[in-house]
């Protein structure tokens, strides 16, 4: 470091700007009595999930959270009622251009509310900042059979990998099923997305904290939000049986310890909140940098953040 | 065998994929906020210029090639190779013209040119941006004319042909540059 690059990668009408939507986004929830809080970023625990790595702080040993997400559920079964934050997130090795490790999640959760209902409120807020839009919604089967691929519910590894083999990038070796089911969606199916699009029904395996369809339970009640092809916020119908979470938790352990990685411990106290009660509720994360760079017409966050990983 | 991880990615690495050499000319991390995380990436094969897409698992590792980019002295051509000169070490290279390409145009005797070694052999030449060369036939121009526009051209001692002004004589010594292969100026001693 030679501290020659001590400017900020935001110009300064960006962030002036940014601060206006962050203004405009403190309203949309006052008019709708949804209350601000505000978690620790430390915790004792960290998440188990299998593609998220976290940051822990030397010192104490205590995880950066790689989302609100835990505390907010146990602030909902203390009965806080509908909430949101804007927090920041840390997720160890994700940088590029829509990524960076330090990052500012909304994350907003509904009493009462199913996953089409969040999925309203998630296109009103987008048109508050964005511009009003047409919402495009169809099932991650629906996509993928759209993009003439297999269908991503019963399709075998085989059929994947051929599915694969005929992209026009070619797909990396030793991807198991739902590797090649990440790879197909990243390259084939979100680059042919309308500019606004739903993606719902994921595959039940991709959302550990979702409630199942009861109607198909092959699929989660889990949506995602991708405007021009960026992925913006995840959202599910919360899964409120702790016993069917710490069932989906010891798996992902034992996933990680497979492959070696970090296998952070089940946060006892998201269980026992969970035990005394999770109100029937959906919840929501936007990544807020994404959602600003694509206000601003910008093609990376860096210049929608003061000062972006490399020059922090 | 020295390799990268997916996290030491950036443009110019030189990798092996697939028993070639390639150079990265374009890195980009996508995940998918609960899925596994890949690096697309866009590398240039270092034989042929081909340039295709690859994607990886973040985290692989993949083979470093062993190409070195190094400033060597341009000595001679037997009429098979062309030779040049590692100036620290004062070993020399044969480069097949396959290597030197639409380099020999512009290769002058004691002119430092940028090779690309890999495993020790030159795989690819890189002329200097300018290089300075005699004219050694052009038709004569017209007399007192030596600003007004309209281009003739002009052999090089090396054997290029370039457009040059109409005022430009045999035997005068040109800066030319190699990129776009145009006359630059009269060259000033």
């Amino acid at each position: 470091m030679n501290g020659g690059d001590w400017r900020p990668t935001a110009r300064a009408d960006v962030l002036a700007r940014r601060a206006r939507w962050l203004a405009e986004i403190r309203a949309f929830f006052a008019d709708r009595h949804v209350l601000e809080v505000q978690t620790p970023v430390l915790a004792a625990a960290g998440v188990t999930d299998v593609h998220i790595d976290g940051m822990r702080e030397a010192g104490s040993g205590r995880w950066l959270q790689t989302s609100p997400e835990y505390a907010m559920k146990r602030l909902l079964a203390a009965g806080v009622g509908d909430c949101y934050q804007i927090a920041p997130a840390f997720r160890a090795g994700e940088q590029g251009r829509w990524h960076n490790p330090e990052f500012t999640l909304l994350e907003w959760y509904r009493l009462g509310f199913d996953a089409p209902a969040l999925m309203d409120e998630v296109s009103m807020l987008v048109d508050r900042i964005l511009g009003p839009g047409h919402y495009h919604r169809d099932s991650y089967q629906g996509f993928f059979l759209a993009a003439g691929l297999p269908d991503p519910l019963t399709a075998t590894a085989d059929a994947l990998q051929k599915a694969a083999a005929e992209a026009t990038t070619s797909p990396p070796g030793g991807l198991d099923r739902s590797g090649l089911l990440d790879w197909l969606f990243s390259e084939t199916v979100v680059p042919a997305l309308p500019p606004r699009a739903f993606v719902t029904g994921f595959p039940a395996e991709q959302a550990v904290l979702a409630r199942r369809e009861a109607a198909d339970p092959r699929v989660a009640a889990r949506f995602e939000l991708f405007c021009n092809g960026v992925e913006l916020a995840n959202g599910f119908d919360e899964l409120t049986d702790p016993g069917e979470l710490r069932g989906r938790l010891e798996r992902d352990q034992q996933q990680r310890r497979t492959t070696e990685r970090a296998v952070p411990g089940i946060d006892e106290r998201l269980m026992a909140a969970m035990a005394h009660g999770l109100p029937a509720c959906a919840g929501v994360a936007l990544g807020l940098d994404r959602l600003f760079a694509l206000a601003a017409g910008v093609d990376s966050i860096a210049e929608v953040m003061a000062f972006d990983w490399p020059h922090a | 065998m020295a390799t990268y991880t997916t996290n030491q990615f950036k443009s110019g690495l030189k990798l092996m994929l697939d028993g070639e050499p390639y150079t990265i000319v374009e890195n980009e991390f996508v995940k998918p906020g609960k899925g596994q995380a890949f690096n697309r990436v866009k590398v240039r094969n270092l034989k042929t210029g081909k340039v295709i897409d690859r994607t990886f698992k973040s985290g692989e590792s993949v083979e470093a090639a062993d190409v070195m980019e190094t400033e060597m002295q341009y000595l001679y051509s037997d009429g098979e190779f062309f030779y040049f000169m590692d100036p620290a070490s004062f070993e020399q290279h044969p480069a097949p013209p396959a290597a030197v390409g639409d380099a020999h145009k512009w290769l002058k005797e004691q002119d430092v040119c940028n090779v690309t070694l890999y495993n020790g052999e030159p795989l690819s030449v890189e002329p200097p941006p300018h290089v300075t060369l005699q004219v050694t036939q052009t038709d004569p121009g017209l007399k007192g004319d030596t600003s007004s526009g309209g281009s003739k051209p002009a052999t090089l001692e090396t054997g290029a042909v370039i457009q040059v002004p109409l005022f430009i004589q045999e035997g005068e010594v040109l800066k030319v540059d190699t990129r776009s292969g145009e006359y630059v100026s009269r060259a000033k001693d």
